[in-house]
């Protein structure tokens, strides 16, 4: 498990970005991290994984803090980042190089991962295109079975069927023992993946609630001009209508999530949304 | 699978077993795929698959064996077809009979057309 509390972290003095962040992440989940450019995101990560120091609060994984860099909790963590330098040897030397580090490494299912991706393990890395470098690090950091995957962006610069063998690779590769977080702008490409939604905006968490909570207290629907919606929250016109999220009553049945609507409700309506979370759950 | 309709995925999934079950491809007491399985081929989270088998199990038309899997369950074809009746009923038939009255078809003209269909 992840606990973050009270975060506090500036890049520069009179800038705060982080003023007292708390995010607790549970295993077994896929946390969808969203946020606007600059919100955060990123820095983040990057303290979950104990690469910039809080200054003030703490990170932990299983009760450590990361700042600490112990190698008990390294071996369990493994980051994607958005981007990233790899040495000029081929896959197999680096995975000889790095997996020793993960206990649970599985070269079999490395092997298979990059069968799937259709990337050449003998090309030295600098050789391959971005795309081919991604999916290299994609498939190394799911062998290494972590119980902490941290993922920014991770399909920016996926041609198309990659982004689809991306789904099953990660539908396949969830694990109880696991806790994913995925940083992404790519919506459409991720949102079948993720089974808990968290915003962050200007340095704070303003949404966190998983998709079956969202399932039942929200509604979303594309309503024509003339028809009237009780409940409504937030709306965005679009040809011919209105595209509204609506608090949930009696008689609406479960709709499919629209993520990108959903956020930017989120942004907008910020206590307007997290208010229908509030009262007692539904039967 | 392209999720497009307004339904939530795990809905989808139910329509998809429930397709399945009344097209024979499943069979009672069939062993049905993996959730694990289910998720890759639709590309969604395993916890999301998961609440599709929930619901088909408290309604009685899967059930789990422990360390197994899941299986069609008897009678479960009855099962779908009652549920899906239902659903015909609820959901598709108010907006078809509305577009009905509005373009001005009466029932006979219409058992006309779907004999005519049906020949």
């Amino acid at each position: 498990m992840i606990s973050i509390n009270n975060l506090e972290f500036a890049f520069k003095k009179k800038k705060p970005l982080f003023t007292g962040l708390s995010w607790k992440l549970d295993m077994g989940r896929t946390y969808g991290l969203f946020g606007l450019n600059g919100s955060g995101k990123t820095t983040l990560l990057n303290h979950i994984s104990g690469m910039l120091f809080p200054a003030d609060g703490e990170c932990l994984i299983n009760g450590t803090p990361s700042r600490n860099r112990i190698p008990a909790s390294l071996s369990e963590l493994f980051i994607l980042p958005e981007q990233f330098d790899l040495p000029s040897i081929n896959a197999r030397d680096y995975v000889a190089l790095h997996a020793p580090f993960y206990p649970k490494f599985n070269p079999e299912q490395f092997r298979e991962t990059m069968i799937q991706f259709e990337v050449n393990s003998d090309d030295p890395l600098t050789e391959l295109s971005y795309g081919q470098r991604k999916k290299f690090l994609i498939s190394f950091g799911l062998a290494c079975n972590t119980g902490v995957l941290l993922m920014d962006e991770p399909t920016n610069g996926l041609d198309i069927p990659s982004k689809s063998q991306f789904r099953k690779i990660m539908a396949a590769s969830s694990s109880d023992e696991r806790c994913t977080v995925i940083s992404t702008h790519q919506v459409r490409d991720l949102e079948s993946m993720i089974d808990q939604i968290t915003v962050l905006d200007n340095g704070r968490i303003i949404f966190n609630r998983s998709l079956e909570e969202i399932t039942q207290r929200l509604h979303f629907k594309t309503v024509r001009d003339d028809e009237a919606v009780s409940g409504k929250l937030y709306g965005e016109e679009i040809l011919g209508g209105e595209a509204v999220v609506s608090g949930h009553n009696a008689d609406t049945k479960p709709t499919e999530i629209d993520l990108e609507l959903l956020f930017n409700a989120i942004i907008r309506e910020t206590e307007a949304i997290n208010r229908q979370f509030e009262t007692e759950a539904r039967a | 699978m392209k999720f497009t309709d307004n339904r939530p995925i795990y809905k989808q999934i139910i329509d998809h077993f429930c397709d399945q079950i009344i097209n024979g491809k499943w069979s009672e007491e069939e062993r049905i795929p993996s959730v694990r399985d289910i998720a890759v081929k639709m590309e969604v989270n395993p916890n999301t698959a998961i609440r599709a088998f929930h619901e088909l199990q408290e309604n009685g038309i899967l059930y789990n064996q422990r360390g197994v899997g899941y299986f069609v369950a008897e009678n479960a074809l009855d099962k779908v077809l009652e549920l899906k009746r239902k659903e015909f009923i609820d959901q598709e038939l108010p907006c078809f009979f509305r577009t009905m009255k509005q373009l001005g078809f009466t029932c006979s003209e219409l058992e006309e057309l779907y004999k005519k269909q049906h020949e």
